[in-house]
């Protein structure tokens, strides 16, 4: 059973990339999740009973930076790596992961200084939504951080080169992502929240 | 060719040991064999799910019964109705997406195979950690407590306080794990359709099907996340000392009613969308005759799909919403009635003018047509916000959402199963056995939910494990049981049909039906690798073009 | 005391109109919301009949009229893709229906929800319990549980009963189908009712929201009273309670076990949240929220194993031996 449609032209076309399709969607459904979060922090803004409020956060301005960077170094990577140049890709790459991992350490420094003052996740409502939505999003970086690291390794084998660009590619928008969940989370928290 | 046959499934046997076999169909991934797979784990929890509502119509039968206590009834509604939704409707929709999405685009397989198998295996797990519950639910070396909260386990009955014991973390733990795995199932259609359709397959030729499946997913993606994330609020509640849903700290039952409710409510058309794909394929091909203004029924399911997203508190009307909130969410609801309008009129049309065969499919799914239509009326005299306060909470509700889940999604997988079942074996299943068990499960059908209103409108609670006298709910309740009975006695049926066909039905070929979709052009079963050469197609009936040159689709469309 | 036992249930017979199936059947109004919801209900039943006769019809004729039959010619029927005009007729006539069923359902909601509160209104707070209600009449200083007493309201000088909803645990809902529609009481949450018996009876209902194991036994009673009546009973229930040397034993047994932890007997050092005022517990038909009747059996069978009755209930078995029960059962006897 070959051409059903018998002789004809067909008009040309690209279908989109299984890769970045499969990526957005799942990008979708965990959007769906952190605006549950989202909606319940704000939902308790105010609304604590007892125990410390907003007061006691400091927005993690440099942190902040460092992580939105990454967005932008982790593009530059991925631009290296399909114009097939291993070393720059690899240079961006890693500072991709440093800022990440620099992300992070600031959360746990963040979150050390808060239950120092007396802000646990069972201290309050703002505890409980504060630290589910903040977790949240770290556990995410911290499963970027963990696929771009196995990049790095693989790349340093040797076995990340231009074929591989538009794996890169996909997995890039998972940072990307990532880095714009905290813009929200940021805003939401440390901006509308108070 | 020989090199081949001891890996890809041929429709000759090859005399391999059964062990062999079984461990190619555990580490499948081909898009076919997890379809039935899926179809497979569904007929199961639909026979244990079945057992369940039947130990509560037992109970049910007489005011005053006590051939069950309150705990275990408590926990026997809980577990029917999340292995019914969970582990029976989502599998079965899923298995037939699985199988069919491909088949009906020309592709090869779904676009992430692997990732296929891992949300088929989610599924299982999740379905084997609800009824480890039964053993494991107050801890290996305690009796065993399975989930007594609800399918939809308000809070703070949920809570360590009023939950103690692990049965509902039982409950939690086996949505989260099998929520992933329809994520990841959701994904996989999606981009399977976006990416792997044959040339000329353009999203407006696809079968409708296809867009369902399409519809389905996308909601899928939208709605399963909140439920996670009010999941994992739970957990952190119940173990970390959380306070989502703690009131004595200031939290809020509603909320987690609004945020479940955002998930069940899209929840339900995640499970009739797929339904509605099934009956526009099947009508169409025994009415002899083209759907019926398939543009409008892709705007329409889509329509549906996406006003089912704000109608969520219309189960919520009697926690105590402002007028206001109360008048959004009638108008919302009423609101999706015309879509849904619009398509029982589209399939009316389709048969009209039509030659209609009355082979097994069609009879479910002009069953489902007649059901459908009294599932939505009784919808829309639920989504009145007043009256929705009388009948919320009372067996009328019950009634309701079963006439639309087993009185239109049941009865279109039935229609599925007897339509498809000779592409996916190759053998045709005994129509004689076929129709005995469409008409005893029509009457058991109707026995059961047409009867079970009343009790509603006079009053009876849901959820209640038994009843006073004198209420004038007995003699109702009664029929309800015996219905119940006669369904149990017609499923029996089909799974023997479904059994014995395998073995000893008569070979279909290609084309049974002599129907229109890709599916019909190879083989039955298809080759592992579905078809021979890319299909090339032109208009939405391929296969229609090939057996009417003179009279093409394409012509028209 | 007030007899109910002959007058109620006779009279709830006697005032559903000529539909005796069931004292809880939504369509036997006797209350100005249940009313209202019901004029709605049927307006809505009479559309939906009508859509559902007409589409009905159109499937049947269409199921019959177009199967194949022997003599029909060989080949397809004439292939029909679509119609925009037939389209259009039926997206529009549903959506005006829509738009009609919408304008008279909203009507209902603010008329229901935003009612008018006459001075002579009397108001109750009710606290659900697992798995008893609590009734507390803030301005005439009554305590009960189980059984809400209110007035019978009269068009010239209105007297409708408003409820406060709260919940000292989990979900339920206040269903008596015959005087409103349901609403639920949520912890930590306000929420409000109001009914309008217009004849004295006895209503019944139950908890409509699961609330746990004995969700099931979670029963309503309402006695609506002439406004003589209800003085009367309002009269009494303020009183504290009856004191009777006869049966000294059995209430030092009571003041020197933990029930007095739990339960509130006025004008004695009993004076417990957690369960129902017992100060008039002999004016009540029924035990347990409506389970069983107020009898002597019933009631030493309950202090007895509470879960002999009503597998689940809160209250423990106290561990009391055979002739304390009998003391304690004679205490709370004498408490009208």
């Amino acid at each position: 059973m070959t051409h059903l449609a018998g002789t004809l032209e067909i008009e040309p076309r690209t279908l989109p990339s299984k890769g970045k399709v499969g990526m957005l969607t799942l990008i979708a459904a965990e959007s769906a999740i952190f605006v549950i979060f989202v909606i319940a922090y704000l939902f308790y803004a105010g609304k604590s009973l007892s125990g410390p409020t907003t007061a006691i956060l400091r927005p993690p301005i440099f942190f902040t930076i460092c992580l939105l960077s990454s967005s932008f170094t982790v593009h530059l990577a991925v631009g290296a790596l399909r114009r097939g140049r291993w070393a720059p890709f690899v240079g961006w790459w890693v500072l991709t992961f440093t800022l990440g991992a620099l992300f992070l350490i600031g959360t746990g420094l963040e979150w050390k200084h808060l239950i120092g003052e007396g802000l646990t996740i069972r201290a309050n409502l703002l505890g409980t939504t504060y630290y589910s939505l903040v977790g949240l999003h770290a556990l995410h970086v911290l499963v970027g951080l963990v696929l771009l690291g196995a990049v790095t390794v693989f790349a340093l084998l040797r076995k990340v080169g231009q074929a591989q660009a538009e794996k890169v590619d996909v997995l890039s928008l998972y940072w990307h992502f990532v880095d714009a969940v905290w813009v929200v989370v940021f805003t939401v928290v440390y901006v509308v929240g108070r | 060719m020989t090199t081949q046959s001891e890996t890809w499934p041929t429709t000759e046997s090859a005399r391999r040991p059964w062990v062999d076999e079984l461990q190619q169909w555990l580490t499948t991934v081909d898009h076919k064999r997890i379809g039935i797979l899926y179809v497979l784990v569904a007929i199961l929890f639909l026979v244990v799910g079945g057992i369940e509502a039947s130990l509560i119509r037992i109970q049910l039968i007489r005011a005053g019964n006590d051939f069950l206590g309150p705990q275990t009834f408590n926990q026997l509604f809980t577990l029917h109705g999340t292995t019914m939704i969970f582990f029976v409707a989502m599998p079965l929709m899923f298995g037939f997406a699985n199988y069919l999405v491909p088949l009906m685009i020309g592709a090869r397989d779904m676009a992430f195979p692997r990732l296929n198998a891992f949300s088929l295996w989610l599924t299982v797990s999740g379905g084997f950690l609800l009824y480890y519950s039964l053993v494991g639910g107050y801890g290996l070396y305690g009796a065993g407590s399975a989930p007594d909260v609800g399918w939809f386990a308000y809070a703070p009955l949920t809570s360590k306080t009023f939950s103690p014991g692990h049965s509902t973390d039982y409950w939690t733990l086996a949505l989260l794990v099998s929520g992933f795995g329809s994520i990841a199932t959701a994904i996989n259609i999606i981009t399977t359709v976006l990416c792997l359709r044959c040339p000329g397959m353009t999203l407006g030729k696809m079968p409708l099907f296809v867009w369902l499946s399409v519809a389905m997913a996308i909601l899928a993606i939208l709605a399963i996340g909140p439920l996670t994330a009010a999941q994992a609020m739970l957990m952190i509640d119940r173990y970390l000392g959380g306070h989502f849903f703690d009131t004595q700290a200031g939290g809020s039952a509603v909320l987690w009613m609004h945020f479940f409710w955002v998930f069940g409510h899209p929840e339900v058309y995640v499970l009739v969308i797929p339904a509605f794909g099934i009956a526009s394929e099947v009508i169409p091909v025994f009415s002899r005759k083209a759907i019926f203004g398939y543009p409008i029924m892709v705007g329409a399911s889509l329509a549906i799909a996406f006003i089912s997203i704000s109608v969520w508190a219309h189960h919520m009307f009697t926690v105590g919403m402002t007028p206001a909130g109360n008048t959004f969410f009638v108008l919302s609801t009423m609101a999706i009635a015309v879509p849904t309008g619009i398509k029982i009129f589209n399939w009316l049309a389709t048969m009209w003018g039509g030659r209609i065969e009355f082979r097994t499919p069609m009879l479910f799914c002009v069953a489902f047509l007649f059901q459908f239509l009294l599932a939505g009326l009784t919808g829309v005299m639920l989504s009145a916000a007043p009256f929705n306060w009388q009948l919320s909470g009372s067996y009328f509700v019950v009634a309701h959402f079963h006439y639309v889940i087993v009185g239109a999604i049941l009865f279109c997988a039935f229609a599925a199963f007897y339509y498809w079942y000779p592409k996916v074996t190759g053998r045709m299943l005994s129509e004689t056995l076929g129709k005995l068990h469409f008409w005893l499960f029509v009457v058991g059908f109707h026995l059961t939910f047409d009867t079970m209103h009343v009790p509603g409108l006079l009053g009876m609670p849901r959820r209640i494990y038994t009843y006073e006298t004198g209420r004038g709910w007995e003699g109702w309740n009664a029929v309800v049981t015996v219905g119940a009975v006669i369904q149990g006695v017609a499923i029996v049926i089909f799974v023997i049909n479904l059994a014995r066909a395998a073995l000893k039905g008569p070979k279909a070929g290609n084309d049974p039906w002599d129907a229109w979709t890709l599916e019909w052009s190879t083989t039955s079963p298809p080759p592992e690798y579905n078809f021979a050469t890319l299909p090339v197609v032109r208009s939405r009936r391929p296969l229609w073009d090939l057996k009417h040159p003179e009279d093409p689709d394409w012509k028209y469309e | 005391m007030l007899d109910f036992a002959s007058q109620g249930i006779g009279s709830v017979w006697a005032t559903a109109p000529g539909v005796p199936l069931s004292p809880t059947n939504i369509f036997a109004p006797a209350s100005t919301p249940a009313e209202s919801i019901h004029q709605l209900a049927l307006f809505i039943l009479v559309v939906t009949a009508a859509i559902f006769l007409v589409v009905f019809t159109l499937l049947t004729f269409a199921v019959v009229r177009f199967r194949r039959r022997p003599g029909d010619p060989s080949g397809e029927p004439p292939q029909v893709y679509g119609s925009q005009q037939i389209e259009l007729a039926w997206t529009i006539i549903p959506v005006l229906i829509v738009v009609v069923l919408f304008l008279s359902t909203s009507r209902v909601i603010f008329e229901l929800q935003q009612p008018p509160r006459p001075p002579g209104a009397v108001v109750v707070t009710a606290i659900g319990h697992q798995f008893w209600w609590e009734y507390r009449y803030p301005g005439l200083k009554v305590v009960t549980a189980n059984e809400l007493h209110v007035p019978i309201s009269d068009p010239a000088r209105p007297t409708p009963t408003f409820l406060e909803l709260w919940s000292a645990d989990t979900d339920h809902s206040f269903w008596v189908p015959r005087l409103a529609g349901k609403t639920d009481l949520i912890p930590n949450r306000r929420n409000e009712m109001w009914i309008e018996p217009r004849e004295p009876g006895l209503y019944l209902g139950q908890c409509a929201q699961y609330c746990g194991t004995q969700h099931a036994k979670m029963l309503l009673r309402v006695y609506a009273h002439t406004p003589e009546d209800f003085e009367r009973w309002v009269k009494a229930q303020a009183l504290p309670a009856k004191e009777d040397p006869s049966v000294a034993r059995g209430r030092r047994i009571f003041e020197t076990t933990s029930c007095v932890n739990c339960h509130t007997v006025v004008g004695t050092a009993a004076s417990g949240r957690f369960g129902p005022d017992l100060t008039h517990l002999m004016s009540r038909e029924t035990l347990a929220s409506g389970v069983v009747p107020n009898n002597r059996e019933s009631l030493r069978r309950w202090l007895e194993n509470p879960s002999a009755i009503k597998p689940g209930a809160l209250m423990p078995p106290m561990g009391l031996a055979a002739d304390e029960l009998d003391a304690m059962t004679d205490y709370l006897s004498s408490l009208h």
